[in-house]
C-alpha cells in the first residue's frame, strides 16, 4: 500500500527537496509552500505518468488537486488502471 | 514604422484612427482565445484611465499595476497612459507567496516610489486598502470592477497623454525582491520610441510578423518585446499565460503553429525546459516553419541550450537558422544588440584556461586543454555604443575581458527617486551594466558578472534578498548567511545556492531546518532554494574586516562539491 508514497517521496527527496526520504512528512504541503515550484509541476506529471500510467493534466497542476504527498497518492490510486 | 509621434498614447491613437478593427493582440488563454481589435485596447484603455481620472490621478504621478495576465493587465496600462501617468507593472501575489511578505516588498516600493494609485483584482485590493491607510500620497487603491458613476468617455482626442512631451516619464520597469523594488528604472516616451526606431531594423521587422510570446509583463522583455513592440509597431501579438506555459510548455509551439507566429523571445532556460519536456503527443499536426526567430534573451545563453532546442523541434519544421539572440537590459529600454537574423548565431570557441586566468577570449586552437563556447550576441543596434573598460574606466581592445558600459539614446533617464543608484550607475553619460564581456569583430560576447546579480530562470534576483529572508528562519545564525547562483547547465540556468551556519544555541533537526529555508524562500521570493549546505561556525570564509564574502564562498562550496 505505502509503494506509492515511497516512491513519491523518493522522486520528490532527489528533484525537488535535496532531502533524506525518510525526511519529508506526508503531510507536507508542497504545492502551497512553494517547495515545489512551478518549474518542478511538469516533470513530476511526467514522472506520475511514466511511473504509475496515471495522467495528471497540465490544468490539473494546482493545490486544488493535491497539495502533500499523501494527497497525490491518493489521486494517483483512483486513477491506476 | 514610428513617425512623428512624441509619445506613447500617440502612436496607439494613430493605430486607432487607421484601422480600428485590426487585431491587435490575440489572447491565447485555456479556456479559448480573445481577439482584441484596435479599437477594443483603445477603449478598454480609456475605461480605466476614466476611473484613474476619478480618483484624482495626474500626468506625471505613478500608477502601480498589479493584475494578473489578462484584458485588465493591458487596458490599465495603457490606461495610465491616456492620461499621463506613469504605468508601473509588477508581479501580482500568487498562492505560493507569503501575503505579509508581499506586503511588506511593497512597503519599500510606495516608500521610494510614492504611487498615487495601486490596481489590483479586488479580493488583494480590499487587503491593500486595508495595509496602505495611512500611506501618504497614495490616492485611490483601484480594481478592474470600481465602479463610475456617470463618467462620459471623453472625445478620443482630448486625452492628456496625448499631449505628454517625449521627454516625461512613460514607464517604471522594476526587478523583483526588496532590492529591484526599491530601483525603478524610469523611461521616457522619446527612450522607448527611439529603442523601437532602432531595434525593429535589426529584427528586419514587418507588420506581416506574429509575436508569440508567454513572458510576464513585469520584466522587461515580456513588457517591451512581448507586449509594447508589436502593439506600437503594429504587428499581431499572440500572448500566453506565463502560469500556463510553464505547466504546459508546448502551448507555446502548438500557438507558433496554429497563429503563423514568426517572433518570440525567450529566456535561455526555457530552451531546455522546452527540448526536455513536451512529449510528442502535444506536438501533433505542429508545424513551426514559420517561426523566423526565437530569440535568446535576458539571461546567460549557453551553446548547449540552442542545439537541445534545435535537435529537439527540427523535426517540427524549426528552421535551421532560426535561434537568434539578444543582449538586453531595461536601462536601455531592452535590447542593446542582436544577432543571429536570417543567419546562423556566431559561437566563439575560446581557450577556458586563457579567459579564466587572463581575462582574454583567445580563439581556441587544437592544443587548448579547456574550450569554451561563448554564445554571439551580435552587433549593437545602430543607436548604443558599448565599451569594454577596465575598473578605471579606460577602454580595452577587442578580445579582452572588462565590465561592458553603454551609451545611447535610448536610455534610463535615472531610477526613479533615487539620485544616488543614478549617480552610481551613470557615469559621464555611460552606464555600467556590470556584465562582463567583450567585442570581437562588431559583434557583443557576454562573459560573466561583476555584480552580484543571479538570473535564474530569467528573473533578476539579488542575493542580499534572499540572504535576509533565510536570516529569518529560527536555528539560523542571523548574519551568517551567504547567497550566490551556480550555473546548471541541464536547467540551461542558474541555480540559487545558500550556505547557512546554524545557531548553536539551537538543537532543531537540520531536515526541519532545510525545510523551513526552502518553503521561507518559496514564499518569500519568486524562486526556489537549489543547493543548501548547512555548516558550523568554522566554514563560512570571512574577509579580515570579519565580512562574508560572496565569490569566495562560492568557490569553496564549488571546490568541496566537485
Amino acid at each position: 500500500m505505502d509503494d506509492i508514497e515511497d516512491r513519491l517521496r523518493a522522486y520528490l527527496a532527489d528533484n525537488c527537496l535535496h532531502l533524506p526520504p525518510a525526511q519529508i512528512p506526508t503531510e507536507q504541503p508542497l504545492l502551497t509552500s512553494g517547495l515545489v515550484d512551478s518549474f518542478h509541476l511538469v516533470d513530476l506529471a511526467l514522472f506520475v505518468e511514466s511511473e504509475f500510467g496515471v495522467r495528471i493534466d497540465d490544468t490539473e497542476l494546482n493545490p486544488g488537486t493535491f497539495d502533500t504527498l499523501n494527497q497525490l497518492a491518493q489521486l494517483i490510486r483512483m486513477r491506476r488502471p | 514604422m514610428m513617425r512623428t509621434e512624441r509619445n506613447i498614447a500617440q502612436v496607439l491613437f494613430r493605430r486607432y484612427l487607421e484601422d480600428p478593427e485590426e487585431i491587435a493582440l490575440v489572447l491565447h488563454f485555456r479556456g479559448g482565445d480573445t481577439l482584441i481589435t484596435v479599437r477594443q485596447l483603445f477603449e478598454g484603455a480609456a475605461g480605466h484611465a476614466l476611473r484613474y481620472r476619478a480618483a484624482g490621478i495626474h500626468p506625471g504621478e505613478v500608477v502601480v499595476d498589479l493584475l494578473p495576465p489578462g484584458e485588465d493587465l493591458l487596458y490599465s496600462f495603457f490606461g495610465a497612459t491616456l492620461i499621463g501617468a506613469i504605468p508601473s507593472i509588477l508581479p501580482f501575489l500568487t498562492e505560493k507567496l507569503d501575503p505579509n511578505r508581499y506586503r511588506e516588498s511593497l512597503d519599500s516600493l510606495v516608500a521610494i516610489t510614492r504611487p498615487a494609485a495601486l490596481i489590483a483584482e479586488s479580493d488583494f485590493a480590499a487587503v491593500l486598502r486595508a495595509h496602505l491607510a495611512h500611506a501618504e500620497r497614495v490616492k485611490a487603491i483601484l480594481d478592474p470592477g470600481t465602479h463610475l458613476e456617470g463618467a462620459e468617455i471623453p472625445e478620443p482626442s482630448s486625452w492628456e497623454g496625448l499631449k505628454a512631451e517625449g521627454s516625461s516619464v512613460a514607464l517604471l520597469q522594476h526587478s523583483s525582491g526588496t532590492t529591484g523594488l526599491q530601483k525603478g528604472v524610469a523611461l521616457s516616451h522619446a527612450a522607448v520610441l527611439r529603442q523601437l526606431a532602432a531595434y525593429l531594423p535589426a529584427l528586419e521587422f514587418s507588420t506581416q510578423d506574429v509575436i508569440v510570446s508567454w513572458l510576464p509583463l513585469y520584466h522587461d522583455m515580456g513588457l517591451i518585446a512581448g507586449f509594447l513592440l508589436p502593439i506600437l509597431a503594429g504587428a499581431k501579438l499572440v500572448m500566453l499565460s506565463p502560469f500556463e506555459w510553464v505547466r504546459a510548455p508546448w502551448l507555446l509551439l502548438q500557438a507558433v503553429s496554429s497563429y503563423h507566429g514568426t517572433l518570440s523571445w525567450l529566456p535561455n532556460f526555457a530552451y531546455n525546459f522546452s527540448a526536455a519536456r513536451i512529449p510528442d503527443r502535444e506536438l501533433a499536426g505542429v508545424d513551426l516553419s514559420s517561426w523566423r526567430a526565437v530569440i535568446n534573451c535576458s539571461e546567460p545563453m549557453a551553446a548547449e541550450s540552442h542545439r537541445m532546442f534545435t535537435n529537439r523541434f527540427r523535426a517540427w519544421g524549426l528552421r535551421e537558422n532560426a535561434l537568434a539572440t539578444c543582449y538586453a537590459m531595461a536601462e536601455n529600454v531592452f535590447a542593446v544588440s542582436q544577432g543571429g537574423i536570417g543567419e546562423a548565431v556566431r559561437i566563439d570557441r575560446v581557450d577556458g584556461e586563457v579567459l579564466a586566468r587572463q581575462a582574454l577570449a583567445r580563439p581556441a586552437e587544437s592544443s587548448s586543454a579547456r574550450v569554451v563556447e561563448v554564445v554571439s550576441a551580435g552587433p549593437p543596434l545602430r543607436n548604443c555604443e558599448l565599451r569594454v573598460v577596465d575598473p578605471d574606466g579606460s577602454p580595452r581592445p577587442d578580445r579582452e575581458v572588462g565590465e561592458l558600459v553603454l551609451h545611447s539614446d535610448c536610455m534610463l533617464d535615472g531610477y526613479f527617486n533615487r539620485p544616488d543608484a543614478t549617480a552610481e550607475a551613470l557615469r559621464d553619460g555611460w552606464y555600467r551594466t556590470g556584465d562582463l564581456g567583450y567585442l570581437a569583430e562588431g559583434e557583443v560576447f557576454i562573459t560573466g558578472r561583476k555584480k552580484d546579480l543571479m538570473i535564474v530562470g530569467g528573473k533578476n534576483i539579488f542575493p542580499q534578498d534572499i540572504e535576509a529572508l533565510i536570516n529569518q528562519v529560527p536555528g539560523v545564525h542571523p548574519g551568517r548567511v551567504v547567497v550566490f547562483g551556480i550555473f546548471n547547465p541541464a536547467l540551461g540556468t542558474e541555480e540559487v545556492a545558500a550556505v547557512v551556519e546554524t545557531d548553536p544555541r539551537s538543537r532543531g533537526d537540520p531536515a526541519r531546518l532545510s525545510l523551513a529555508i526552502r518553503e521561507t524562500v518559496a514564499t518569500g521570493s519568486e524562486v526556489t532554494l537549489g543547493p543548501l549546505k548547512l555548516v558550523d561556525e568554522r566554514w563560512l570564509v570571512k574577509t579580515s574586516s570579519g565580512k562574508i564574502a560572496r565569490g569566495a564562498n562560492r568557490d569553496k562550496l564549488l571546490a568541496e562539491e566537485s
